[in-house]
């Protein structure tokens, strides 16, 4: 499509055709005293592009960049190493769009490339099927929650510990749904409390909402909890927000979940300022897939017998099927599941497995040191991926702040997530990836050693 | 067994209190090849009107209404794995599901075969 100029010739044409005397005419129903007759007060006079790009620079400048200190945040989003080659081909003409295909059969290229995306994520998660992505792991999340409620036709939705603003948006979302949700608040115990989530599982449950690994970094025991769901009729919802790490731990499909869901920004995406982000979408039982949520593509072969790549099982989405959809998603995050997918492809199974263990390896070299400090204890008995959360002797929002001015950006403290919730106040939650050197791991753990001492 | 039929192209073969629904000849040649039926559970409870099935071709997704009230027998389990059948017969074999009648007086202002012709012819 190209985009084309008007001359004024084209404007006095259209005007003359509407029976409208000047543009300013068609603005007539904004009250006169709305209407701008001069600059807007206080706001700067237009600048040059230079003037203007010096001036960002220099706020730009105000921030500390996760690649410019010792960075060990995570809770949801991870800072990783991403090829260049990932940046260069997503931005090839044939590729690049950020929207989701809507007149799909003529891009076979974006196709093909949704197709391959869905099957690395279905095997990613153990699963038969995954869609063609969502806007991030929360909303995905919700999406899940909706869909075990039209599977299992119940509304009661029970939560773990999962991260904090993916239960907001279940809870948003749930609201308007007519579902109630009740929620285990996490704890500073060394393993996750199966005995109090199971316990809360009954006859009414639609589903059973559970981070792998979960926000402290612990390692759910999946498919105990799965058991446990399936005899009360409930279904099993896994939550990554780490995809790296199902290079080295049990899919969550092959534990039992049902629907697995997760953010996919650590693969190829990158950190971004907080979005956007790529949402993970799988269901581990091909008889599900008329309930998922979401664009779906699908290998045919054309009249021809030639193969060839269409968007399926449109009938669930709203276009087709309005008030009863699915879902009211009807686009997918077409740049970043590119980006995925290019990252991925370069990783290969292999290329996964071996980044996996780098990043565990790193974690462990920096539990260890952290936890040799005198007051400070690690949270976990079963152990951790790239991110564990340590017991401070004192409150740990203040520790990370008063480090973090001395340019050492040190984890995500439990009370910034959970403000208010004193018995989780001294927890620290601490990521650890390739990107991470041990100068990086020393510099942090001889700062934490002084601020606690 | 009488034959009733709708304006909304369905139609019900009545036996006592027993009524068998499915979609006709008409609505299935307007719908297309049906690639999936979803059908309601038995022990459901219908309302006269309201939502029971859907039935979705490779053109579009179709809600199917209960012609009359009542509770859910028994549902097509041969539409699951054939759904086609609702193309080929749509009439016999691709009914979708029998309830038990919950008022017969419901039954009244629906259309014989005759009328629904007509019907039809009209459209």
């Amino acid at each position: 499509m190209r985009y084309l100029p008007l001359t004024d010739g084209d404007r006095a044409e259209m005007l003359a055709a509407i029976g409208a005397p000047d543009i300013d005419a068609l603005f007539s129903d904004v009250p006169a005293e709305h209407l701008l007759d001069a600059p807007i007060e206080g706001l700067p006079m237009h600048a040059s592009e230079m003037a203007v790009e010096r001036h960002m620079a220099r706020l730009a400048a105000k921030n500390t960049a996760a690649g410019d200190v010792p960075f060990f945040l995570g809770a949801g989003a991870y800072r990783h190493h991403i090829p260049a080659s990932v940046d260069h081909l997503i931005q090839r003409g044939e590729f690049l769009t950020a929207y989701t295909p809507y007149q799909p059969e003529i891009a076979q290229g974006t196709l093909q490339m949704l197709f391959e995306f869905q099957t690395q994520v279905a095997r990613l998660y153990g699963c038969a099927v995954a869609n063609a992505s969502m806007y991030d792991g929360s909303t995905a999340c919700w999406e899940a929650v909706a869909m075990a409620g039209r599977l299992t036709r119940r509304d009661r939705v029970v939560a773990g510990p999962i991260h904090p603003h993916y239960l907001a948006t279940v809870e948003t979302m749930a609201r308007f749904n007519g579902d109630s949700v009740a929620s285990l608040m996490p704890d500073l115990d060394a393993d996750p409390n199966e005995d109090g989530l199971i316990a809360m599982i009954d006859d009414e449950t639609s589903c059973v909402v559970v981070q792998y690994p979960d926000i402290l970094g612990r390692i759910p025991d999946l498919a105990r909890i799965a058991e446990a769901a399936h005899a009360k009729g409930a279904l099993l919802i896994a939550v990554n927000t780490e995809p790296v790490a199902l290079g080295l731990l049990e899919s969550p499909g092959a534990l039992g979940a049902d629907i697995v869901v997760g953010e996919g920004q650590s693969i190829g995406v990158g950190l971004n300022f907080g979005g956007p982000y790529l949402g993970l979408f799988a269901v581990r039982d091909p008889k599900h897939v008329r309930q998922m949520p979401g664009r779906l593509c699908g290998e045919t072969v054309d009249a021809e017998g030639k193969r060839g790549f269409v968007l399926t099982l449109s009938t669930r989405e709203q276009h087709i099927r309005r008030e009863k959809a699915t879902s009211n998603i009807c686009t997918n995050s077409g740049l970043c599941a590119l980006a995925f997918s290019i990252h991925m492809s370069l990783l290969g199974g292999e290329g996964l497995g071996k980044l996996a263990r780098i990043n565990h390896g790193r974690a462990r070299e920096a539990a260890e040191r952290l936890a040799g400090i005198p007051g400070v204890e690690l949270v976990t008995s079963r152990g951790f991926f790239n991110e564990f959360t340590l017991r401070l002797p004192q409150e740990a929002r203040e520790v990370a702040h008063r480090l973090s001015q001395r340019g050492i950006l040190a984890g995500v403290s439990l009370g910034r997530l959970y403000p208010d919730v004193t018995a989780l106040e001294n927890g620290l939650v601490v990521a650890v990836t390739e990107t991470t050197s041990s100068e990086d791991i020393e510099a942090f753990a001889e700062a934490l050693a002084e601020e606690v001492a | 067994m009488p034959r009733y039929f709708t304006e909304d192209h369905e139609w019900l073969d009545v036996d006592g209190d027993t009524a068998t629904v499915g979609v006709t000849d008409y609505a299935q040649g307007q719908l297309g090849d049906i690639v999936f039926v979803e059908l309601p559970e038995a022990g459901t409870s219908l309302e006269k009107g309201k939502d029971a099935a859907v039935v979705e071709s490779v053109k579009a997704a179709s809600d199917v209404y209960a012609p009359i009230g009542g509770n859910v027998i028994e549902a097509n389990s041969a539409l699951e794995d054939d759904p086609e059948l609702v193309n080929t017969s749509p009439e016999e074999n691709g009914w979708f599901f029998k309830l038990s009648i919950a008022d017969q007086s419901e039954l009244e202002g629906l259309m014989d075969a005759a009328a629904y012709k007509s019907f039809c012819d009209a459209l």
